[in-house]
């Protein structure tokens, strides 16, 4: 194996000569494997001549990769970016929520489709921005405008401030959307930005990704890593102790049944000989009975619209009968003026508070009587109108002077009103109860035909307000959902969940209705099935195999 | 371009030393491809020999003269010859392996224990089916030889799912195993490049980094290469059962081969046993077909090869369908205590899609009857084969029950069923490049990774042939993605997956079938198959005329409209939808129900286009939406889950990972985040703990390169040494 001389002043000084000019000059095209080669041969001979160049590890010698190009495609070409670690889309209420409401409040997106995503909820308010079909915002510069909800309805006033990568924590695009500090609007907010397109964030995932993107130094990424794996652990901990209730199990179930019907489609793509039939009707009554359950779930925990929404609450009631106290002591403040003097309120008094996860707006009206002051006159007929638009309507009486006349005029007038949409719920609030002997509520009774419900309150003391909540709940429908099912409604994750296979269910219905291949409705089947199992993250392949064979009678 | 220059220079580096190379043979005309490649090496050689030797000129032509494989060796020491790449193993794996590599010009040499059983179907002579069409079609896409000859010998081509969507469409074949066997022979005999010997290999011989540098064989010869394939199939240590007895054999009448296992176990390989089965053989002419269920091939035949010289028809063969009957149970279960897994003697269970006749009638005891197909295996053969009906029952009852199936009351039975238990070797020890992870430049293909079947052992073969050239070659090795094909998913699954039976390429086994379809296997990997050199021009010419033509079908179909008439009034009748006026031609085939055929039949189609160049315009046109999808998932998927792993990560210090997947990891060594991901026991939560320990360790490294750096050059201010290697880079 003696090296031809040339060869070795050509591997000596090859590396020296690796000026760019001299080498295109010497080897025009000279593609590169030829000098590992070289050094290849070089290593391998029995005297080193020079300490031998590095031999390229086997793993970085493995570097043609190739990945799914189908010509035909087109565009299809798929490239390997490394950059880009994460591609969706991540979006979390970044501000505390515990503790008294602050003004403001943020929510964050990030990710590659932040702006697309924003694009699709915000509406700026300058009318020369709002004419461009996409919103195309200027890195670091604040825009104002509003955020709509999916059916176009205006949710929140923002600020946008959109920072595009790599000038941004997490180096990728980052909008924040600076909105008004409440918990409803920013959840509302969020709401909009996850049906557009985005995922919530795990806890810590900004952080994650501005340190995977290579934004935090060295040790402060070493923190993050512990908190991150102490909240996997903690997350995994959880997911493995089974969370009992409604929820879970319902996704279990789901799940089970999305895999059922993988088992029985696959097993007859791959096992086409030795299987019966399909029966198809079969396969779509489940399909139809699973999107059922997903939408009663979705529906059931009203959730969706209640949040979107809100509830509006009228307080209602004679003149002086503490429906101001009451609706301070609800909301915690002291939104309302409070005098003794009847018909103190005069125009309608709002307060935001939350019931049961659920935004409420309370509407303080004036006290309904006859009179002659033109100011209050407009304020009855205000808390008239507000009575007629109201989701629920909370009657006061006071306890100390009982149903009175004027009361079953009120309720007359409110019922009158009312004939249009019956169904509106009445709830009578007998007030000031601390000031009344308990024994003389036998009236209460007479009247239980014409409320759907009735609760003592003492609005000084806050007493009865859980009561009134409870009350309610009850009547808007809240009460329906079991414990379990009650922990997803305050579950966005969860939410999202379903929203997900919701989506992959309507595909696979209109799949099914255009007599697509039944190969294609295993794409949205195993879609629904990884949208039920994200926080296990399972593999599907495995399940529905080993499914198939412990099933089916198959194989030559 | 790059390819074949940089492909010349090495070849003759590393055929350097041989004096031999003097001699330059004659061409003859099926060389030629090769010297047209010669000649546009020529200018590069001008350069080379300025610095090398003047003696590289005629090295090219010495790898044409080792292309002549009877007896044209000129090697002056023989009993140490050298090759390029040894294939040790002629079966399917073997043949793909040894063709490949000596299609890319490496001198080959492909060792077997028989040479008159190269490429032998000792199972089932079927190609296909679903899942293993698709691999079938990808290996011919890849240039390939498995879908030329089954196209050539077989006896019935069958189309099944033909209503399930075009993903799961799957062509198979029933072959005449004789003939595949012969014609696969005569093409590896006729292969320059390519030597074939019979012999028994029993030690792999290892240099000093680790690296093979070739093999020794049981009657003490040598065979030297930088590049070395096993496809040993169920040979190692193969033992085969009829009942309670046993006798080490690779298959029925051949000798098992012996002290390979010992060799690669010493080499510090974890090798581990699995067992697989083959039903009776019974003779045709003592069956009854009169009362049988005759199952016909298709009348419109397809091909699994792309390439349409390939496309000629023959005659077909008939299958029949009978089923089991009462007395096939009773016997059964009056004798289950005579089988292995019942009877308790053998553990080892055999693949669950491939149960045996006493596992089914066991498991399934509610099921009446099961199906039992008969195949002819050949036209010259009376040999039928009895799918389904693998049995471990001791031969004296093996015909008794043959003779309870409706038809073969009075067959004879020309060859029992058997079992074989073999050695394979766990293939998380590979690479993706089927090149193991311990000795550089050693392949494993076929059975010998633990899979089933004879397509997945040409997947895996044509790979690892493609590499072990490449490799002798000094090149950088071919790695298919999974989401690639069919072929990256399987090799995918065998290196990251445990494996505990015999692995079966299966549908549901690929996350995007959609994309991985039969019918864009070509435009999928036939570039590829072009670069590494194993398209030739024609084939090229052909692929590209049907690209173009499908791109031009797809034009027009956009910017043909139509209004009214016959055309509309059958789309509306057929779908069930209206048509619009001046409706485009392309919106009507996406139509529910609506094929291309319709087209042909109206007037409006293209004389132009073959009959699968209207399939490929109609599934494209028709599946648009889905396939976009999930083009565009993909993509998101692969942004993250491509990430490369350093090879020298040390798992069991990552303590942010659970136990398990330290374990797991540390067991399987996966190349990127994705294959971690699907190594069983890792967690979505493992995965991000292992993202933060990779960005963390490189954070690391930059600050210590920098501070080397920094120390480097104020101690070597006066070297002016580039130390960096020259950057590797692909070629494109």
């Amino acid at each position: 194996m003696a090296l031809p001389p040339a060869f070795r002043f050509l591997l000596r000084h090859l590396p020296q000569s690796t000026s760019p000019g001299t080498v295109s000059s010497i080897f025009p095209r000279l593609s590169i494997p030829v000098h590992r080669k070289l050094s290849l041969l070089f290593s391998s001979s029995p005297k080193p001549i020079n300490p031998p160049p590095q031999v390229t590890p086997k793993a970085t010698k493995e570097n043609k990769l190739v990945f799914n190009k189908d010509e035909r495609l087109g565009s299809g070409a798929v490239s390997c970016d490394e950059s880009v670690v994460n591609s969706s889309t991540i979006a979390a209420i970044v501000t505390s929520l515990c503790g008294p409401p602050a003004a403001v409040g943020i929510v964050r997106l990030s990710g590659p489709s932040a702006v697309s995503i924003v694009g699709r909820v915000f509406r700026p308010a300058s009318r020369k921005k709002r004419r461009r079909p996409d919103w195309r915002p200027v890195s670091h510069v604040v825009v104002y405008g509003e955020v709509l909800d999916s059916h176009g309805n205006v949710i929140d006033e923002v600020l946008v401030v959109p920072m595009l990568g790599p000038k941004s924590y997490t180096r990728e695009d980052v909008v924040e959307l600076q909105c008004h500090g409440s918990e409803i609007c920013l959840r509302r907010v969020l709401r909009a930005c996850l049906d557009a397109g985005a995922r919530i964030a795990e806890p810590g995932e900004f952080t994650l990704r501005a340190f995977l993107n290579g934004r935090l130094d060295l040790s402060q990424a070493e923190n993050v890593g512990k908190l991150i794996s102490a909240k996997s652990v903690a997350a995994a901990d959880s997911a493995l102790a089974g969370i009992q209730g409604g929820f879970s199990s319902l996704v279990k179930s789901l799940r089970a049944q999305c895999i059922e019907l993988l088992t029985e489609i696959e097993a007859r793509l791959d096992f086409d000989d030795e299987m019966p039939p399909l029966e198809l009707n079969l396969v779509i009554d489940k399909i139809q009975g699973m999107l059922q359950e997903v939408e009663n779930a979705l529906g059931t925990a009203n959730y969706d619209k209640l949040l979107q929404s809100g509830l509006q609450i009228a307080i209602v009631g004679r003149p002086n009968v503490g429906k101001s106290s009451l609706l301070n002591a609800w909301s915690k403040s002291e939104r309302a003026i409070v005098t003794d003097i009847a018909g103190t309120t005069r125009d309608i008094v709002e307060a935001d508070i939350s019931v049961g996860g659920i935004p409420v707006t309370l509407l303080d009206t004036a006290g309904i009587r006859d009179t002659d002051d033109i100011v209050e006159k407009i304020g009855v007929e205000r808390s008239e109108v507000a009575a007629t638009s109201a989701d629920v309507i909370v009657m006061t009486v006071s306890a100390t002077e009982g149903w009175t006349l004027e009361d079953e005029k009120l309720l007359e007038r409110i019922q009158s009103n009312k004939s249009g949409s019956s169904s509106t719920p009445v709830v009578l609030a007998i007030n000031k109860i601390d000031c009344a002997p308990s024994s003389s509520y036998d009236w209460v009774n007479t009247l239980s035909s014409s409320f759907n419900k009735h609760v003592f309150t003492c609005a000084v003391s806050g007493q009865g307000i859980p009561d009134l909540e409870a009350a309610i709940i009850e009547l808007v429908g809240l009460n329906r959902i079991s414990t379990g099912g009650r922990k997803w409604t305050v579950n966005q994750r969860q939410c999202e969940q379903l929203v997900r296979t919701r989506e992959a269910f309507i595909r696979l219905k209109g799949s099914i209705s255009e007599e697509i291949p039944i190969d294609f409705w295993t794409i949205d089947l195993r879609e629904a099935a990884l949208a039920l199992g994200q926080i296990s993250g399972e593999d599907i392949s495995e399940e529905v195999l080993s499914n198939i064979f412990g099933k089916f009678c198959i194989g030559k | 371009m790059t390819t074949t220059l940089s492909l010349h220079l090495t070849r003759i580096v590393s055929q350097f030393p041989v004096p031999s190379s003097l001699f330059c043979p004659l061409s003859s005309a099926k060389q030629r491809p090769q010297l047209l490649k010669c000649r546009l090496g020529l200018r590069f050689h001008v350069h080379r020999c300025f610095f090398a030797s003047p003696y590289a000129t005629p090295r090219r032509c010495f790898s044409i003269s080792a292309s002549n494989s009877q007896g044209w060796d000129k090697d002056s020491d023989t009993s140490n010859e050298r090759y390029d790449v040894i294939v040790v193993g002629g079966g399917h794996a073997g043949c793909e392996a040894a063709l490949s590599s000596a299609r890319i010009g490496a001198k080959t040499l492909l060792l077997t224990l028989n040479i008159d059983r190269i490429a032998w179907q000792p199972c089932n002579p079927a190609v296909g089916g679903p899942a293993k069409s698709q691999l079938v079609h990808e290996v011919d896409a890849l240039g390939g030889e498995i879908g030329k000859v089954a196209d050539r010998c077989y006896l019935q081509k069958r189309i099944l799912n033909i209503s399930r969507g075009p993903a799961v469409r799957a062509l198979r074949a029933q072959t005449d195993k004789r003939e595949y066997a012969s014609e696969m022979k005569k093409i590896v005999e006729s292969t320059p490049n390519l030597s074939i010997r019979e012999a028994m290999v029993t030690d792999i011989l290892v240099g000093k980094n680790d690296n093979v540098e070739g093999v020794r064989t049981f009657f003490g010869m040598n065979f030297y290469a930088p590049s070395v394939v096993l496809t040993t199939g169920t040979f190692m240590s193969g033992k085969i059962w009829v009942g309670k007895t046993s006798m080490p054999a690779g298959r029925a009448g051949e000798s098992a081969s012996h002290g390979l296992t010992e060799n690669l176990q010493q080499l510090g390989f974890e090798t581990d046993r699995l067992k697989t089965g083959t039903p009776a053989r019974v003779d045709c002419r003592t069956v009854d077909f009169s009362g049988l269920e005759p199952q016909h091939g298709d009348e419109e035949v397809n091909w699994f090869s792309f390439d349409p010289d390939y496309h000629i028809e023959r005659e077909q063969m008939c299958c029949y369908l009978t089923r089991t009957t009462n007395s096939t149970h009773q016997l059964i279960k009056d004798n289950l205590h005579e089988t292995p897994t019942y009877g308790g003697w053998v553990e080892a269970k055999g693949p669950r899609y491939c149960p045996s006749i006493e596992d089914k009638i066991v498991r399934f005891q509610d099921k009446e009857s099961h199906q039992i197909f008969l195949e002819p295996e050949g036209r010259s053969v009376p040999e039928l084969y009895v799918q389904g009906f693998s049995t471990g029952l001791p031969e004296r009852l093996q015909l008794p029950l043959l003779r309870t199936l409706p038809g073969l009351e009075n067959c004879s039975m020309l060859r029992p069923a058997y079992a074989v238990e073999y050695d394979y070797l766990p293939a998380h020890q590979c690479f993706r490049s089927l090149m193991t992870k311990k000795i550089e430049g050693l392949f494993f293909s076929g059975q010998i990774n633990g899979t089933t079947g004879y397509e997945e052992a040409a997947a895996q073969g044509i790979i690892s042939g493609i590499n072990a050239a490449r490799h002798s070659d000094g090149k950088s090795l071919i790695v298919l993605e999974r989401e690639s094909s069919y072929i990256g998913t399987l090799i995918d699954d065998l290196v990251t997956k445990d494996l505990r039976e015999p692995y079966r390429m299966l549908t549901s086994r690929s996350e995007h079938r959609l994309l991985l379809r039969s019918d864009n296997a070509d435009s999928r990997l036939t570039p590829l198959g072009r670069e590494i050199g194993l398209i030739d021009d024609r084939r090229w010419k052909i692929y590209l005329d049907k690209q173009a033509r499908i791109s031009e079908e797809k034009q027009r179909l956009k910017k043909t409209r139509i209004s009214g008439g016959d055309l509309a009034a059958e789309i509306t009748e057929v779908s069930g939808q209206p048509v619009r006026d001046s409706s485009t031609l392309e919106s009507l085939l996406k139509k529910p129900h609506i094929q291309y055929k319709v087209f042909d039949k109206h007037g409006f189609g293209n004389d132009l286009l073959s009959r699968l160049d209207k399939e490929c315009v109609e599934v494209d046109i028709k599946y648009e939406g889905f396939i976009v999808r999930q083009q565009n998932q993909l993509q998101q998927m692969v942004n993250q889950q491509h990430k490369r792993l350093p090879e020298d990560l040390d798992y069991y210090a990552m303590t942010t990972l659970s136990h398990e997947a330290r374990e797991k990891l540390s067991k399987v060594r996966p190349q990127t985040i994705g294959q971690a991901s699907r190594v069983g026991g890792v967690s979505p939560a493992d995965v991000t703990a292992l993202l933060i320990i990779l960005e963390s360790n490189r954070r690391r490294a930059n600050e210590e390169r920098r501070h080397q750096m920094l120390t480097s050059i104020v101690a070597d201010a006066n070297q002016e040494v580039s130390e960096g290697p020259l950057k590797e880079t692909t070629i494109s």
